[in-house]
């Protein structure tokens, strides 16, 4: 069984065209959420994708979290079914407190376009298809991907295993120059409490293709098809 | 009655605010280097129409921690300007 | 009609503020047959001037080659367009913004971007790449660096805002180019090739609609008071002629843009850019053959009170106007809402040819259409070839003796900002989003940017070259070598040379130097586009690009684009396996002149320029489309500033290989076979077990070719010269611009 995986679609979000595409290449069915719709088209997953939703002004995904759709986002959400936030799409969910803490301008305050390194940090997000340790290369681009939080929230994140991914090494070794915006403790994506919501700077979308360069973009997508299969079936299940 | 207000929104201090540093650091290279403590924030303007000023200003609290600031990051200030009429 | 019969001597000296020469004002006054008012004058002006109306360039500009069986759209639409084969189109065009990046160069930049995506949005294809050719002082200046550092900043601010990836251009550097920068941008986009929209598009009842942003105040009179003046000491007084530019209005716009022509609404659809609402009604007019009645009462206005003159020759940013049948206005109205964009019904065509502007009930102006938009003075300005030229060329730079070691030589030039790595520009651009480029800056160095189309195996490389150099010293062969180095940089990755856009960026063309150089480029860019194949779709000319006496050097640019058949045989440039045969297509003379080694080593910009056999530059091209096609090669890339040593640095540094070099003896000194900058050669590495074939294919297509070394090590090593480590190549390379910007060089 396909699962279906809805991108939302905000005025100025230009990434969602690539997330289907990449929905598509991993072998889900992709489906479009507009904005301005209540309801997220039978999707069984969620990605809310990068780019430049009402073209960042007032701050980067500030007027995207009060669209329409995602008050359906969060209900979906709250219901422990998996949801990925993609650049813009971890700065709505953040904005929107679906995920702590925020996303600031780089500390070199300038727009980074890179291929990069993630690790896979020891974490306890469900349906995890990532062991810890693993390094992923993937591409950043973004001019306000800077994670950072209150202390005692990065304490919280720390001690629940809530961090996802840490910007690295080639070798996975932990190293602030490779860091390309600054964030607090090298954070690339954070986990929400559940473990359903997994929020990244780097662009899985973007590495998928085999022909375009590093594909380490196929697990983590592989992680939000194989939460959409297994809910979707959990959920058929329980449904009267 | 219209009321004109100015929010005033700041990054929270103990955030590194590298556009702050950027500009405090340039600043004694066009000759001035008695400055300190450079913050960049932003600055929004509006109009409200309210029975009274009390009522606006209410308002523009409101818009402004929840919409208008990020409470996780960001301070702000609110100043009344001249009414517009 | 109020016919306000103003004051003679009033009148004339308007005219001459808004940058009409008497003679104008008076074929201005024959084609109404009367004076004009001062909302027709403002029209004129506007239409009239340098930028819009090609006074100056346009008898030059008709001796280039416009036609091929490859050509679906030749220049005098909004952009050129090329067949790709399977029913798809592309389309593209480049632009300059150089005055207004000069004096705000982050919405200077910006708003450039914005308008040659327009141009590009308005033939119906969705814009797919930006590349971005730039010209700035050396970065010692911290003027310079400010211009530098802005523009760049505003074009990725607003190419990435608008979702489309900047994959290209060229950054260079020289002091004439201080006080006056130097911003051109190409866009590309695709098609299907039986839905492009151009002329005539519109006829008698077609309706047009003014789509997206406000129109405020914006740029007004910045037609004729910038591009069409040199800017004075004091440019910040011209600040208010610059726009603001809003991409995420852009953004939206090419989303509607696309959708509305996938609904086959659109009659047309004209961008409006310089002169505004008065160049894109005009034009698309008088293309019709037909006349309009405008309202300016229906176009949304940004601020209270502006006169119909502001209104019509307003350049805010992010509108566009459509020309749609009567039924389908109700259904562009529905569509515009979705998508959050005002939409205004402004005008209508009608019969005659002329175009009747109402304001408050009044009639304003009364204007014919073909007068404004293709009516304006020719100009055959008078040249003269500079009587300092013949000196400097005389120069002869190969006997100057070199005074220091070869290696701190080489090291110098690779180092020196012309060749050095751009990693600091290009990494501020997002090269990915749409998810079709295939090489571009993420894979660091590349000859050309290739970008699939979508649902197919073929792709369109793309390339920018343009040697302000070799336009000081030799203008003819300047364009000449531009449209040749954007070939071999296409071809280079395997594609097939199609058809090139052109940005030509000289002086004032009142002076015979600049109009002489002018008209020489454009010859020699004529010539190679014959002889290469690739004809002309379209381009744009940028005069009055200097200050006081200072002029930039004559900068002809060409943007080319080429096929490649299958993407997953395209060639890249990188050494990144030992062992491989290394060799140099095509011949070295012993040419440093205009150089870049001569510039940074010897501090002299002086010599010839490389010659240019135009017939073995072809050779060239065809044998390594060849060799794409049988996968011969592991790597090629262009040999050009810098030379050999460069190329063979560039292409080790790449692929993280090194290798050893042994040049021939040629009876001149070493650095000469260097350094030369020789046209019609490329570095490649053939494929393990392939070198015969690629030999034999080299011999029967008349291109020379001598086996230079072997790729291996991690040393780059120039036998009985030289060598340096890789890793102190990079350094070298990789760290010139950050150092000289003051940023950290960042790792990995």
């Amino acid at each position: 069984m396909k699962p279906r995986i809805g991108v939302a679609s905000f005025p100025g979000s230009n990434d969602d065209r690539d997330a289907l595409r990449a929905i598509r290449f991993m072998g889900a069915e992709p489906v479009s959420i507009w904005h301005a719709d209540r309801d997220l088209n039978g999707a069984d997953g969620v990605i809310l994708p990068g780019g430049f939703s009402y073209g960042d002004y007032l701050r980067t995904g500030a007027i995207a979290r009060f669209a329409p759709a995602m008050a359906a986002v969060r209900e979906f959400a709250e219901e422990g079914r998996p949801v990925l936030g993609i650049c813009n799409g971890f700065q709505i969910l953040c904005e929107a407190g679906l995920l702590p803490g925020a996303l600031v301008r780089n500390q070199g305050l300038a727009f980074v376009c890179r291929r990069i390194h993630i690790r896979a940090e020891d974490s306890s997000g469900n349906f995890t298809k990532f062991s810890a340790g693993e390094v992923l290369q993937i591409p950043v681009k973004h001019g306000e991907g800077r994670f950072v939080a209150p202390p005692n929230v990065l304490g919280r994140l720390d001690d629940g295993g809530r961090i996802a991914f840490r910007y690295c090494a080639p070798d996975g070794r932990l190293d602030h120059r490779f860091n390309p915006n600054g964030s607090s403790g090298d954070i690339a994506g954070i986990w929400n409490e559940r473990g359903n919501v997994l929020g990244l700077m780097p662009h899985p979308e973007h590495a998928v293709d085999p022909d375009l360069g590093p594909t380490g973009g196929q697990q983590v997508l592989q992680w939000l098809l194989t939460a959409a299969r297994h809910l979707a079936r959990a959920s058929a299940i329980t449904a009267v | 009655m219209k009321h004109r207000f100015e929010v005033l929104v700041s990054l929270k201090a103990g955030l590194l605010d590298p556009q702050g540093k950027t500009v405090q650091d340039a600043l004694p290279t066009l000759g001035w280097d008695n400055v300190s403590e450079v913050r960049v924030g932003k600055h929004i303007e509006l109009v409200v129409e309210a029975e009274d000023e009390a009522s606006a200003r209410a308002q523009v609290e409101d818009m402004a921690g929840r919409f208008l600031s990020n409470p996780v990051i960001e301070d702000f200030r609110i100043l009344a300007m001249e009414e517009t009429s | 009609m109020t016919s306000a019969e103003p004051d003679g001597a009033k009148v004339a000296s308007v005219h001459r503020m808004l940058g009409l020469t008497d003679q104008e004002y008076d074929e201005v006054t024959g084609k109404l047959g009367r004076e004009p008012n001062p909302t027709e004058l403002a029209m004129f002006a506007a239409m009239w001037s340098e930028h819009c109306s090609y006074k100056s360039s346009r008898i030059h500009l008709r001796t280039l080659p416009t036609e091929g069986p490859q050509v679906l759209v030749g220049p005098g639409q909004d952009a050129g367009a090329v067949d790709l084969g399977d029913g798809m189109a592309c389309v593209f065009k480049i632009e300059s913004h150089s005055h207004p990046s000069a004096i705000e160069p982050f919405q200077g930049a910006a708003t450039g971007v914005g308008g040659i995506v327009r141009d590009v949005l308005s033939m119906g294809a969705r814009p797919v790449a930006l590349l971005d050719p730039l010209r700035f002082g050396p970065l010692d200046g911290p003027t310079n660096r400010y211009l530098f550092g802005g523009v760049v900043a505003g074009i990725g601010g607003y190419g990435n805002s608008i979702g489309v990836p900047t994959v290209g251009g060229e950054v260079k550097f020289a002091p004439c180019h201080g006080p006056n920068p130097t911003v051109n941008v190409m866009c590309v986009g695709f098609a299907r090739a039986d839905r492009l929209l151009f002329s005539p598009g519109g006829r008698a009842g077609s309706v047009m609609v003014l789509i997206g942003a406000s129109t405020g105040r914006d740029g007004i009179g910045g037609v004729s008071v910038l591009a069409s003046r040199t800017l004075e000491e004091d440019a910040h007084r011209s600040r208010p002629s610059v726009q603001i530019g809003d991409p995420f209005a852009e953004n939206v716009l090419i989303e509607l843009c696309l959708e509305l022509g996938d609904r086959r609404l659109l009659r047309g659809l004209q961008d409006l850019g310089g002169a505004g609402l008065t160049c894109a009604v005009s034009e698309s007019t008088a293309r019709a053959g037909l006349g309009a009645d405008i309202d300016l009462d229906e176009v949304p206005l940004r601020e209270p009170g502006m006169e119909p003159f502001e209104i019509l020759t307003s350049e805010s940013q992010e509108r566009m106007l459509a020309i749609v049948d009567p039924e389908n206005v109700v259904e562009v109205e529905r569509i515009c809402r979705k998508w959050g964009l005002s939409a205004r019904l402004v005008a209508k065509l009608r019969g005659g040819g002329q175009l009747f502007v109402r304001h408050e009930g009044r009639l304003v102006a009364r204007v014919p259409a073909r007068a404004l938009a293709e009516e304006a003075p020719v100009y055959e300005r008078p040249m003269r070839r500079p009587a300092w030229l013949d000196r400097l060329r005389e120069d002869d730079l190969v006997r100057a003796p070199l005074a220091i070691p070869v290696e701190d030589a080489f090291l110098a030039v690779l180092g020196s900002p012309g060749v050095a790595s751009m990693r600091w520009v290009y990494e501020q651009y997002d090269s990915m989003v749409q998810g079709q480029t295939v090489l571009g800056p993420a894979s660091g160095l590349s000859d050309a940017a290739v970008i699939r189309v979508d649902g197919t195996i073929k792709a369109v490389a793309i390339s920018t070259d343009g040697n302000g150099r070799f336009g000081f010293l030799d203008p003819y062969l300047a364009g000449a070598h531009a449209v040749a180095e954007s070939a071999r940089n296409v071809a280079v990755v395997g594609a097939r040379p199609l058809a090139v856009t052109n940005c030509l960026n000289f002086g004032n063309p009142e002076r015979p130097e600049v109009m002489w150089a002018f008209s020489e480029a454009v010859r020699g860019m004529g010539d190679a586009c014959r002889a290469l194949g690739t004809p002309v779709t379209g381009g744009n000319v940028s005069f009055y690009n200097e200050s006081g006496d200072s002029a930039v050097y004559p900068t002809p640019v060409v943007g080319m684009v080429g096929l490649i058949d299958d993407y997953r045989l395209l060639t890249r440039n990188g050494f990144t396996t030992s062992g491989l045969a290394v060799y140099l297509l095509g011949r070295t003379l012993p040419e440093l002149g205009a150089g870049e080694f001569a510039e940074v080593v010897l501090g002299k910009v002086s010599g010839r320029p490389p010659v240019l056999d135009l017939e073995a530059e072809h050779r060239l091209h065809e044998l390594l489309y060849e060799c794409a096609r049988q996968d011969l090669l592991a790597s090629a890339h262009d040999c050009s500033d810098g030379g050999l040593a460069v190329a063979l640095a560039e292409s080790a540094m790449a692929g993280g290989v090194g290798v050893t070099v042994s040049l021939p003896d040629e009876g001149h000194p070493a650095h000469v076979a260097l350094f030369s900058e020789s046209a019609s050669r490329a570095v490649v590495a053939a494929r393990p077990g392939r070198e015969d074939v690629l030999e034999q294919l080299a011999a029967l297509g008349g291109v020379p070719l001598a086996r230079v070394g072997v790729t291996g090590g991690s040393r780059i090593r120039f036998e009985g010269l030289f060598e340096v480590s890789l890793s102190d190549a990079v350094v070298v390379y990789e760290g010139a611009i950050p150092r000289l910007m003051g940023s950290r060089q960042l790792a990995g």
